[in-house]
């Protein structure tokens, strides 16, 4: 019997090693710890706070949803607008009231009740084959246009990314219209949806399609990256709709969890997300753009030139986000 | 049997029988809750698609592995020809790999990009996909190709053990009443073995069902997807129980099925075992066909993709080669050695009473414990989590109404939960391995030493253990093993920021550079690989 007595031990082992309470602030991000990572060590440097941010890809409001009062996360870093909101929806969020948040960012990119606060900007760009297409002045109406039949590659529109790009689209044609759109971009496509926004651009490099839909850093970062260097260099960078509304434009943000163990050092840091440090290393760092507008976009992003962003205000992203999910299983656009 | 067997056994036996069977009704529960109109949308919409696509998933990987392992059986079990020694054993190979590796090794190979449609293109002056057509790897036969490669070996080894046991008599009664060769096996051979293909079959078609990695890779969307996008997408735990509710249907309906066809299994008692003088001796030509045959398959489902992991592994050696990595496989290994113990205990004790309880009724607690195998791992996932979180709640308020400080998330937010799933799903494995080892002992050991005035607790630590230490470490190698592979459930209840070598090669698989990964997927084929050497040996036995 001993040794099963050492195993219900080990057992019990195992369990002792969960989360212990300590002074460190708890992140959930939906963006990969890397990116983040150097600017939270920044955070710490200057604060003496420690911060253990772990990555998860998706659940993670229902993860906060769950864990209730019990869970250790104290901020959560997204990805995408959608996702703030689906946090707020959930009332899995507290508001926050700071003059310098308030300060940093501008009025549209934050809750009027302080529960998100955007922190970066990122286009929906569409990249064209250099070789084949070139630059053009293309508008996502266009992609359901006959001419570019059997032309376009796509990660799942089921991703958030699109699913706020599907959602613009909604609040500026309508459910109707955007539905006949959708089907007419499903029937353009070079092969069903599918890997990231990166891999989309590798299809074009390889020929396989010449219009590739692709967040706006993911250019600057393939172009830093020496295998990747190569895709990049084969597309062109265009901002959408720039003869009418503007390209789209989506938000990465953060919450504080409605249940937050550290609160006061939790809105520091949110303070220092939003400061000229962390915004500088996002724009450096990522290629996003950053929110405080006093901080300039990186060089590299700089030289793409300026562009008109669409003026809709950034909650309506969320308003249809539900229809836009509806939408794109009733055309089964991944499928 | 031991007449006066404590109730506390018995009741043990239950309490650990009701444990295990938790998830499974706490699943049920959940999927019988209203749940805001979000399986009606997705029942009017996508759902149908993702029915066909596991049914059909499930109908070609179950013919495809059949096809692939038939010949092989027979020619391992009847024929003699060079190498057939090692190849029986080689076939099993496959069985090592992780479906979603070869996967990813395919459609690097076969994807536009890859060297193949690179170098057709080059050869035949092509440009653009419009120019020649090309079977699209991620697709649901794509799929179906990959996991009927690396499943069809448990096919492979039911029949050739059923065809070596078949009596060798009737093949050649049937011989001398006029069929050819040919007849013979498929008017008698192939019928007596359809047991054993049965069986096969429905072990095939259930990880099949219970595959989550692969088909999540190749973008074919199939019931377990659905239940990871609904839980974690939709965020509507309550549709994605529903949509679980119909897995377990199909994999209840198709362990029914091989129930069904092993009803008569008696009558398939071996009589007389082949001998070697017995086995067809191959012409050179057949024994070419025979190995082209045997090894083509070999080289696709395991020598090729093991060879490019290889090669990955030795390019990008120093970013893998890294303390992260030394992290990963000591998660990995603790999480497969604690879930193995505790499996072991757990089927020793079920086992045990099993074996000396007077109570007919005492067999139900090793049967109801043993249903967990049946889940595949995002099914499990909802049922684990559901009850821990109630019960993690419960200790918090008893502590808070102690005015004690909560231990806050003790088992949901630990390992704990991933340790609890792991034994649910595998003690089935564990009790089966220690049934076997049972059966060899004969019982009159166990009435001498109770005649000699021992304990029932004296009896199993001092004549049951000894005698059945075999049995438990082939039975916890096997829980070991598929702890280290198990990766939806690993996926959906580890604790926030917990990595694994499953988990993490499965992130570089879904990012689209398992290049960066190949030394943790290694390490989990290596170790995949140890339980095969130990099948091999028992083969070895066989066919002396």
């Amino acid at each position: 019997m001993k040794w099963v007595t050492c195993a219900a031990l080990l057992g019990l082992m195992s369990v002792a090693q969960s989360a212990h309470a300590d002074e460190k602030l708890t992140v959930y991000s939906y963006r990969q710890a890397f990116l983040v990572e150097p600017i939270l060590k920044r955070f710490t440097e200057e604060t003496g706070i420690g911060v253990n941010v772990v990555f998860a890809k998706d659940g993670i409001a229902e993860r906060i949803a769950r864990e209730g009062r019990l869970s250790p996360a104290d901020l959560v870093l997204t990805s995408d607008f959608s996702r703030l909101v689906e946090l707020v929806d959930k009332d899995l969020t507290s508001a926050v009231k700071s003059e310098k948040l308030n300060s940093n960012i501008p009025a549209q990119y934050r809750d009027p009740e302080g529960q998100w606060y955007a922190l970066t900007m990122r286009v929906r760009n569409i990249y064209t084959a250099k070789d084949r297409l070139g630059p053009q002045a293309i508008r996502y109406e266009e992609l359901a246009d006959p001419k570019y039949k059997g032309k376009i590659c796509t990660r799942s529109g089921k991703h958030p990314y699109n699913i706020a790009l599907v959602a613009s689209m909604i609040a500026h044609h309508g459910e109707a219209d955007t539905k006949t759109w959708l089907q007419g971009v499903k029937t353009n496509l070079a092969r069903k949806p599918q890997g990231n926004d990166r891999g989309q651009v590798q299809a074009v490099k390889e020929g396989l399609c010449d219009i590739a839909i692709g967040n706006s850093y993911y250019y600057g970062n393939m172009l830093q990256d020496p295998e990747q260097k190569s895709w990049a260099e084969a597309v062109v960078i265009n901002f959408p709709n720039q003869t009418d509304r503007g390209a789209h434009v989506n938000v990465s943000g953060m919450v504080l969890t409605r249940h937050a163990p550290n609160k006061d050092n939790a809105i520091k840091l949110m303070e220092f997300l939003s400061g000229d440090v962390a915004q500088k290393a996002y724009a450096e760092v990522n290629m996003e753009y950053p929110v405080k507008t006093d901080v300039a976009p990186s060089t590299l992003v700089a030289s793409w030139g300026e562009f008109k962003s669409d003026q809709l205000p950034i909650f309506k992203l969320a308003e249809y986000h539900q229809a836009a999910v509806k939408l794109l299983d009733e055309v089964q656009f991944d499928l | 049997m031991i007449l006066g067997l404590a109730r506390s056994w018995s009741l043990t036996g239950y309490a650990i029988a009701v444990l295990l069977v938790l998830p499974l009704f706490a699943l049920l529960l959940q999927a019988a809750q209203p749940d805001e109109a979000v399986f009606g949308h997705l029942l009017s919409t996508v759902l149908p698609t993702y029915i066909a696509n596991s049914l059909w998933l499930i109908l070609w990987v179950s013919i495809g592995s059949l096809l692939l392992a038939l010949p092989c059986a027979w020619l391992m079990a009847r024929c003699e020809f060079i190498g057939r020694r090692y190849l029986q054993w080689a076939l099993l190979l496959p069985l090592a790999m992780p479906a979603y590796i070869v996967a990813y090794v395919y459609t690097d190979l076969f994807d536009y990009a890859g060297p193949v449609q690179r170098s057709l293109r080059a050869l035949f002056g092509w440009s653009s996909p419009q120019d020649y057509f090309f079977p699209d790897i991620r697709t649901l036969g794509g799929a179906a190709c990959v996991l009927s490669l690396v499943l069809f070996p448990y096919i492979y080894l039911l029949a050739r053990t059923a065809f070596m046991e078949q009596s060798l008599s009737l093949a050649h009664a049937s011989r001398i009443m006029g069929c050819s060769p040919w007849q013979s096996f498929w008017r008698l051979s192939l019928p007596m073995a359809r047991p054993a293909l049965a069986v096969g079959v429905a072990l095939v078609a259930m990880e099949t069902a219970a595959d989550f990695a692969t088909v999540n890779y190749f973008a074919v969307p199939t019931l377990t997807t659905a239940v990871y996008d609904t839980w974690l997408g939709y965020g509507n735990l309550t549709a994605a129980a529903k949509l679980s509710a119909i897995i377990l249907l199909v994999v209840f309906s198709l362990i029914g099925m091989e129930r069904f066809a092993r009803r008569k299994q008696q009558l398939f008692q071996k009589q007389s075992r082949i001998q070697a003088s017995d086995l067809y001796r191959l012409s050179p030509v057949q024994t070419l066909l025979a190995l082209g045959y045997c090894i083509t398959l070999l080289v696709l489902a395991f020598v090729l993709p093991s060879g490019i992991l290889l090669s990955y592994a030795i390019d990008y050696f120093e970013q893998s080669w890294d303390p992260i990595f030394w992290q990963l496989s000591v998660n990995s290994l603790s999480l497969a050695l604690i879930t193995s113990l505790v499996c072991c205990a757990v089927a020793l004790i079920l086992m045990f009473i099993r074996r000396v309880s007077p109570r007919s009724s005492d067999a139900l607690p090793s049967r109801l414990a043993s249903t967990g195998y049946a889940l595949p791992g995002t099914v499990l996932a909802i049922g684990v989590l559901v009850p821990l979180t109630l019960l993690d709640f419960a200790i918090n308020d008893i502590a808070d109404w102690l005015r004690m400080t909560g231990p806050g998330l003790l088992l949901t937010g630990s390992t704990a939960a991933l340790v609890f799933a792991f034994c649910v799903r595998f003690v089935a494995i564990a009790i089966g391995s220690v049934e076997t080892s049972y059966k060899r002992i004969s019982p009159s050991l166990d009435m001498v030493s109770l005649t000699l005035g021992q304990s029932p607790r004296r009896l199993l630590q001092r004549v049951h253990l000894p005698l059945l230490t075999k049995g438990l470490f082939a039975g916890a190698l096997l829980v070991f093993i598929e702890s280290m592979k198990e990766l939806p459930a690993a996926l959906l209840l580890r604790p926030i920021g917990f990595e694994n070598l499953a988990t993490h090669v499965f992130q570089f698989v879904s990012d689209e550079k398992l290049e960066h990964g190949a030394l943790p997927a290694i390490v989990i084929v290596l170790v995949g690989l140890v339980p095969l050497i130990y099948l091999n040996r028992s083969l070895e036995q066989d066919s002396r």
